[in-house]
């Protein structure tokens, strides 16, 4: 009997601790989202939460993309040679770049980058008693530390999205007309006839809902990370799984939503 | 008044706080003592709502610790933090004025730094170090920006928690008689938790000792050494032998 009662017991404790993160999780999001329409505002943070994630993302999210968009051609030219379509080239890489790889790769981008460094010094700060220093200093928290970033991260992610769509495309274009002997102007006028608006409305949804993800996840486990450095790598490594989690299964949702009809 | 009516706290299954109980007159200089771990800085950050305890109640001239207006509430506090937790983006000043800098209390920056630099010269530090880092200083002057953040508003109370853990002797004292001479200068209520003997003497008016959850002895500083408290001579003695063990 033992031995059939403990692996349910196990799971059975598996699904209440992750129910129960999933509504720390949802709660603290409301905590957040509610406090970015409250007053005070703390606009000095915001524009530097803007910088940190906005334009210190620029060089890994424009190598990312570019690259991405250069192997991209490489392969679609690869495969559709086999069907004798090679002229595809140019649309399939704008579709791909700007639907899919553009806002995933940029999402995990900024995961890796700023999730991490979010968590890391937002739970440095609890460690160090900073957190309960701002409290004692009649500051909220979730104000002054957590509003900004989310904020900013929805409101710039969309705009690394576009830039990475664009460098991704380019990087395409050079690699299309440099070696593998596309017209340029032939290559432009195609990809930007191909591309519709909903193309691009959804890149930017996807960069504002993933640039949420990112920040939410970072500040979150932050300001619920254990004691010493080991809690702070623990928060730093569960903030990146997560947030690049939720961004893919978010991305299937939004690529569910937007492009089945 | 600050006022513990039969205050409870736990963690997971440690019982920190059993019922405690405890007077802080206005104006006068409480100091907490107590082996480590016994729920000295639970107590402290009860006060400021940082801690909801399970049971019994705290209040501050008779205003409920998580009830109310908290900024207004928490306006009235300064707390010097055990390891300073200064606000490592920030320069010196910028930490010391950071209430006057945002808030209710907001002025405008040339007067917030004028007065950051003045409560600077207050605990010790020249001009120099306003413009500085907090990880340029050391662990001194880092508890010097942390009393000077302390009072930068001018709060009715003060907490100082562990004033003088990491310091040399030397650097102790001074910051004992900082503390002792700021709290008489401002007529503010303090409240200290320390297990420094030195800092007992030199800041208290009152002493308390929180022993497995509870006050086991409260008074002025003046009976602590003949109280016939076998707790509390212990711990002040520091023997091994006595009551409290030594393995906890």
């Amino acid at each position: 009997m033992k031995l059939v009662v403990a692996p349910l017991n196990a799971i059975g404790r598996s699904m209440i601790a992750l129910f129960t993160s999933f509504g720390e999780v949802l709660l603290f999001v409301w905590g957040a989202v509610s406090h970015i329409f409250r007053p005070p505002f703390y606009g000095r943070e915001f524009l530097s939460a803007l910088f940190n994630i906005g334009w210190l993302s620029l060089p890994v999210v424009g190598m990312t993309a570019i690259f991405t968009g250069g192997a991209l051609a490489l392969q679609i030219y690869d495969g559709s040679s086999r069907f004798s379509v090679e002229s595809v080239v140019p649309q399939i890489v704008a579709i791909g770049m700007v639907r899919e790889l553009g806002p995933v790769l940029v999402g995990l981008m900024v995961a890796a980058r700023v999730t991490s460094s979010i968590a890391a010094e937002i739970a440095t700060m609890k460690v160090t008693e900073q957190i309960d220093a701002l409290v004692t200093l009649s500051t909220n928290p979730m104000k002054y530390l957590v509003a900004p970033r989310v904020m900013a991260a929805i409101l710039v992610v969309p705009a690394l999205v576009g830039i990475g769509d664009i460098i991704g495309i380019y990087g395409g274009f050079l690699v299309s007309t440099e070696t593998l002997g596309f017209n340029p102007a032939t290559y432009i006028r195609n990809t930007a006839d191909f591309l519709q608006l909903n193309d691009i409305v959804s890149s930017l949804v996807k960069g504002s809902v993933f640039g949420g993800i990112a920040a939410v996840m970072g500040c979150y486990a932050g300001m619920h990370s254990g004691r010493g450095a080991q809690g702070v790598g623990r928060a730093t490594k569960s903030s990146v799984q997560a947030a690049a989690v939720m961004i893919l299964a978010a991305n299937f949702i939004l690529t569910s939503l937007f492009f089945t009809s | 008044m600050i006022q513990f009516d039969n205050v409870h706290k736990r963690f997971g299954p440690k019982q920190v706080l059993q019922g405690v109980n405890l007077e802080i007159a206005k104006g006068s200089s409480m100091v907490i003592i107590g082996g480590s771990g016994t729920g000295k800085s639970v107590m402290l950050k009860s006060v400021l709502g940082l801690i909801i305890p399970e049971s019994g109640s705290i209040t501050v001239d008779g205003q409920n610790a998580t009830q109310g207006d908290r900024d207004a509430f928490l306006a009235r506090f300064g707390m010097l933090f055990q390891g300073g937790a200064l606000f490592d983006s920030m320069t010196v000043w910028q930490n010391v004025a950071f209430r006057l800098l945002r808030g209710s209390l907001k002025r405008p920056k040339d007067e917030a730094r004028e007065i950051a630099i003045e409560k600077l010269r207050r605990v010790g530090l020249t001009p120099d170090v306003a413009d500085l880092y907090p990880s340029e200083l050391s662990g001194g002057m880092q508890k010097r920006v942390g009393l000077a953040r302390a009072i930068a508003a001018e709060p009715e109370i003060i907490f100082f928690d562990e004033p003088t853990t990491g310091l040399d002797p030397i650097m102790s004292g001074v910051i004992n008689d900082l503390i002792r001479e700021i709290v008489v200068e401002m007529g503010a209520t303090a409240m200290t938790i320390t297990h420094d003997m030195s800092s007992v003497r030199a800041i208290a008016d009152n002493v308390a000792m929180l022993h497995g959850g509870v006050i086991q002895w409260t008074g002025p500083v003046s009976q602590m050494d003949a109280s016939g408290d076998p707790y509390l001579t212990q711990f002040i003695s520091g023997s091994a032998e006595g009551p409290i063990e030594a393995v906890r």
